[in-house]
Order: C-alpha cells, then sequence, then structure tokens
C-alpha cells in the first residue's frame, strides 16, 4: 500500500488563521517540507506553533491561503491516515480510563473494521511498537500513572502504531528527563532515515541543533525557514524570542584562566543552545558531524 | 404484609424490568457523559423535552417523537449560538434549556391535555400504560445498540477527538451521534424518573464507576450494575413507604455513590486518609 502512495510533503501556502474571537493567530506563513526530513518549528509561547500544527490537521480553517499534504487536501489526507498527530500533554486527560495498551491500539482504529475489533496484525503492530518505544513492560497501566517521559514515548507508539508516513509532534519535550528525550531524538532520526516527514514543536533551542534538519521559525508568522545552520544565528533568535532568552557568555572564566577552547557547561534538563565565538552553532559533540568541522577548518583557514 | 409482597402485584414486576432496562441504558451513556464532562449537558436537554412532549401530544405523534426532537434542537442551537457569539458554552446552555423548557410550560398550561404534568415532571413508572411502555422499550433497544456498536469510536471521541480525526473519523458525526443517543435515553428514561430527575440517571452510575475502577470496559459494567441495582431498589423501597418512585431511584444512586466516594478501594475517602497516614 505504501509502495503506490505518493511521497510524503507538506505545503503551507500562504495560510492566515484567526480564532473565532476574532484574534489573528498566525498570518501569511509559507514554508514547504519533503520526504525525508526533520524540522524544527520554533517559537516562544503563544507564537502560533500548537496553531500551525491545527491548521495543517485541518482541526482549524484557515481564513487565507490552504494547506497540502502529499498533493491532497487534508481531509483526503486524514482519511489515508498520511498525518500522525502527538498532541501537547496539557491537551490530555491523564485521568482518563484508558491503559497503555488502549492507547496503541488507538493507532490502529482506521485500520480496523468499524466495530474496531483488532485483528492479528492489529495486535502484533501495537505490540512492536510499544517495543520500540520501550514501554511493552506497562501495558496494563493506567496512563495517569506514569511519568512524563513515559506518557510521551505511549502517544508517540500510537503515532507508529497509526503507520503515518507524515508525523507532527507538539512540545515532545517538555517535562520529559533526558534520557527519554535522546530515545525519541533517536527514534525520530530513524524515521527521517525511512523517508518520513517529522515536524516538532519544541521552545527548547538547545536540542534542535542536535538533530533537525530545518528550522521554521515562528512569531504569529515566520520569521526565517530553511536548513538549521542558516536559520539558527543569533540575530535570527534574537528576533523570535526578543528578550526572553538568557546569555551566558564564556569569554574567559571568572575565577581562572582556561585553555582558551574547553568550555563545560552544566544543565539539568533544558540543553543550552551554544554559539562559537564567531557565531557559529556549537554540538555536544563531533562524531557524526566530521563533514562540519573540516567545513570550518577549511573556513579558518582561507 | 411481608417482603415479598411487591413481586405479587405484576404491575410491580412490570415496574422493576423497565427501571433495570432503563438503569441499564443510563448507566451505559452516563460513563461517556462523565468522561466527556457533558453532565450539563445531559441537564439542559432534558429539560428541553418538554416543548416536544407537548407538541407531540397536540400533533397525536408519538411522545418519544417529540422528546427527541425538541432535545435535539435545544443541543444544536446550543452549538450554534456558541459558535456565533463571545459567549461560553455552559452559559448558551442554561439559556436555551430554561427557554425551552418555560415555553413547555406554557404550552402545556395552555392546551388540554389527558397527560398529567407530574407524570412527565416525575415519572410514574408503577402506572405505566402498556403502549408507554413499549415505547419506553423500543427507545431503550434502539439507543443501547448503537452505543455499544460504536462505543470504541465514542470513546476515542471523549479520549482525544483530534486523533479521531487525525485516522479519518468523521468527529463532527460522532459528536452529533452522541447528542442523539443522549436525547434517547432520556426519551427512554421519562417513563421512569420524569424530566427532573433524569440527569441523576444520566450522570450518577458513570461517577460511581469512575470512583471504583480505572479501566472503561470495567466502568461500564460497574456502571450498569449499580444502576440496575438502584434502580429495582427503588421501586421496591417505593412500595413500601409509598413515595415517588422517580425520587427514590435517584435516591438509591446517590447513596451507592456516597458508598463508592467513602469507601472506593482506591480512589475513595478512607483509602486516600490511609495512603496519607
Ligand atoms: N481556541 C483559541 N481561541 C482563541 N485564541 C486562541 C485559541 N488557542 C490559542 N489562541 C491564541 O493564539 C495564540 C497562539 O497560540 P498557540 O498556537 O497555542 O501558541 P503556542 O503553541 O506557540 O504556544 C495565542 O495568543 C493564544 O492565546
Ligand atoms: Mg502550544
Amino acid at each position: 500500500m505504501h509502495d503506490t502512495a505518493p511521497p510524503p510533503s507538506i505545503d503551507v501556502d500562504d495560510v492566515t488563521v484567526a480564532y473565532n474571537n476574532g484574534h489573528i493567530a498566525l498570518r501569511d506563513v509559507s514554508f514547504k517540507l519533503d520526504a525525508g526530513t526533520i524540522c524544527a518549528l520554533v517559537g516562544i509561547n503563544g507564537s502560533g506553533k500548537s496553531t500551525l500544527f491545527k491548521s495543517i490537521m485541518g482541526f482549524l480553517r484557515p481564513a487565507k491561503g490552504g494547506v497540502r499534504i502529499a498533493g491532497l487536501t487534508v481531509e483526503a489526507a486524514r482519511r489515508r491516515q498520511l498525518v500522525a498527530y502527538v498532541p501537547q500533554s496539557e491537551e490530555v486527560d491523564w485521568t482518563f480510563p484508558v491503559s497503555v495498551w488502549d492507547v496503541a491500539m488507538m493507532g490502529r482504529y482506521g485500520h480496523m473494521n468499524f466495530m474496531r475489533i483488532p485483528r492479528a496484525e492489529d495486535k502484533r503492530v501495537a505490540q512492536e511498537c510499544l517495543e520500540r518505544v520501550g514501554m511493552s513492560g506497562f501495558k496494563e497501566r493506567q496512563i495517569g500513572e506514569l511519568s512524563g517521559g513515559q506518557k510521551k514515548r505511549v502517544f508517540l507508539a500510537r503515532a507508529l502504531a497509526q503507520r503515518g508516513r507524515i508525523m507532527l509532534l507538539d512540545e515532545p519535550f517538555t517535562g520529559v528527563d533526558v534520557q527519554t528525550e535522546s530515545a525519541i531524538i533517536d527514534l525520530l532520526r530513524d524515521l527521517r532515515d525511512a523517508g518520513h516527514i517529522i515536524l516538532v514543536s519544541t521552545h527548547n533551542l538547545g536540542s534542535v541543533p542536535e538533530f533537525c534538519d530545518q528550522v521554521v521559525l515562528v512569531n504569529r508568522t515566520v520569521l526565517a525557514f530553511g536548513p538549521t545552520e542558516q536559520v539558527f544565528t543569533e540575530d535570527n533568535l534574537a528576533s523570535a524570542f526578543g528578550g526572553v532568552l538568557r546569555q551566558f557568555q564564556f569569554e574567559q572564566s571568572t575565577i581562572q584562566d582556561h585553555d582558551g577552547r574547553t568550555v563545560k557547561l552544566l544543565t539539568d534538563d533544558e540543553r543550552p543552545l551554544v554559539f562559537g565565538k564567531d557565531g557559529h552553532l556549537e554540538y555536544t559533540d563531533r562524531q557524526g558531524r566530521e563533514q562540519l568541522v573540516k567545513k570550518r577548518e577549511k573556513e579558518a583557514r582561507a | 404484609m411481608n417482603l415479598l409482597t411487591p413481586f405479587q402485584y405484576s404491575f410491580m414486576n412490570e415496574a422493576l424490568f423497565v427501571g433495570a432496562v432503563v438503569g441499564a441504558v443510563c448507566a451505559v451513556l452516563s460513563c461517556y457523559l462523565v468522561l466527556k464532562g457533558w453532565s450539563l449537558m445531559g441537564d439542559a436537554v432534558s429539560h428541553a423535552v418538554l416543548p416536544g412532549v407537548v407538541g407531540a401530544y397536540l400533533l397525536g405523534w408519538p411522545i418519544t417523537v417529540g422528546a427527541f426532537a425538541s432535545g435535539l434542537l435545544c443541543a444544536v442551537a446550543t452549538g450554534w449560538i456558541k459558535s456565533n457569539t463571545r459567549i461560553k458554552e455552559d452559559t448558551v446552555m442554561g439559556i436555551v434549556f430554561t427557554g425551552l423548557f418555560a415555553f413547555g410550560l406554557v404550552l402545556f398550561t395552555k392546551v388540554e391535555t389527558e397527560a398529567h404534568l407530574n407524570h412527565i415532571l416525575f415519572g410514574n413508572i408503577l402506572g405505566i400504560e402498556r403502549g408507554d411502555m413499549i415505547e419506553t422499550l423500543v427507545a431503550a433497544f434502539v439507543t443501547l445498540t448503537l452505543i455499544l456498536f460504536m462505543r470504541k469510536d465514542l470513546l476515542l471521541f471523549c479520549f482525544d477527538s483530534a486523533h479521531a480525526s487525525a485516522i479519518g473519523l468523521n468527529t463532527n458525526l460522532l459528536y452529533y451521534m452522541l447528542l442523539a443517543l443522549l436525547a434517547g435515553t432520556i426519551v427512554a428514561s421519562l417513563q421512569a424518573v420524569g424530566i427532573i430527575l433524569v440527569v441523576a440517571m444520566l450522570v450518577t452510575p458513570g461517577c460511581t464507576a469512575r470512583l471504583l475502577t480505572d479501566r472503561f470496559d470495567r466502568m461500564l459494567m460497574v456502571s450498569v450494575g449499580s444502576s440496575v441495582l438502584a434502580s429495582c431498589l427503588g421501586v421496591y423501597v417505593s412500595f413500601f413507604i409509598n413515595g415517588s418512585t422517580g425520587a427514590c431511584i435517584v435516591l438509591a444512586q446517590a447513596l451507592l455513590f456516597a458508598l463508592a466516594f467513602v469507601f472506593g478501594p482506591k480512589h475513595g475517602l478512607l483509602a486516600a486518609r490511609k495512603r496519607l497516614a
């Protein structure tokens, strides 16, 4: 079935969204994503990230412009279950009487008959997806009895079980421990390599350069869109976040002279975003970024 | 007169049967209403059926049809007004249902009907006529069958309508479906407890069950069990004290809720105290 499906793409064309109360949450938003990418949607709280997701899903109808998914209207895309949506934690009723297994199974409803009676295949897929996020040991747990990171992983399993090729994750790293964050990032990378489109909203800047290929910077409109290295500049971020960001300068150590190269930064859960002296992005390790290192060396020599 | 006397009367046996059936339907729907947070909607729709009931008498239609239509009208009108003003849904609902209820009362006093207002407002399960009983049972049967067929989609709609719509379910249809089922259930319960108290049947069993379990399937069963028990208990007790049967049923519901609230093994008051100690 997937072989004949058109390659995934998201095409947001000049979208303006107004809420019923007249508030215009997004104005003239355009960007386009093609298969095999992880794209971050970055902006402060209230900048319209969730609103943009809801318009891509077709839950909100744009006042102007339109969204096409894999060349189809959003309604047609929904009928084909092309897009999986992982909601923000605040939008879920965690006291609801459903178990981890029930939630994973909900990802399969669209593949079942109208009575939603699971076939062996549905059970296999749900089981496999729970294993993939490391939650198969918690199947009988009521969803409220999980930690923040486990909750996210259960909903990720549901999105995987849906087998859509586009995944929208709203704030997947909020309230999540560092280990779970890395596990989720690894999973998203695998999906990207399999040709999926992943759109992740976040206001946590530090993790973005680690795993996102592209960035859409929003504040009620698109401020910048493109490859991460181009969009993630101090200027762009300053205009997106205004005075919200805290800055730490490491021009020199406050208590002793260091070698001028190594800077150690500790933080509890949010990854810090680190710029080098000339304004380039720093990553946590060099592994997998050998090409960038070479490029920088060349630039330095030139 | 001993404890078995009630069962010697056929009207008592019929009342117990109708009470149990109505209790079961209400109990099933009640689980969805409680989880969706639609208790006020239940209250609103139940009051709003009055003009429909009177209108049906006037036109010679079955009461069921009139009640169903005006109940739905209330829900749809609420939704429409809400999306076209800045007023919140619960406020709009308060206006629409009291308006319809008042209209029903005026209509009732203006037209001569053979129905007793008291029976519509407070139910008349002990004196239920054959025709009304059949209407009640049909409404109950249709509603129950539909809920059972759609139970998973409705549950997903209550839990996460965004996901429901992401996988291609028609959430608008599910919304109106749930409303129609609510109206149908109310129609089925009118004879038993009447307009004023039906909201108790629609909310209490689900709440009781919610306190006793963390799984939806079990919640359905506990809800049905407690509701059927309460109906039978209410009918039975009302025979001895000669009190309003509908009120007795609702009191029994409340009693069961209180028991679950205090003694519930996990979410009960005592269990919570013990955990703190
Ligand atoms: N249902 C709604 N009705 C009216 N305004 C809303 C609604 N939802 C969000 N907004 C407003 O739209 C703006 C963007 O919200 P949102 O998309 O949730 O931002 P983010 O997800 O980036 O934090 C905010 O100013 C918010 O107050
Ligand atoms: Mg948001």
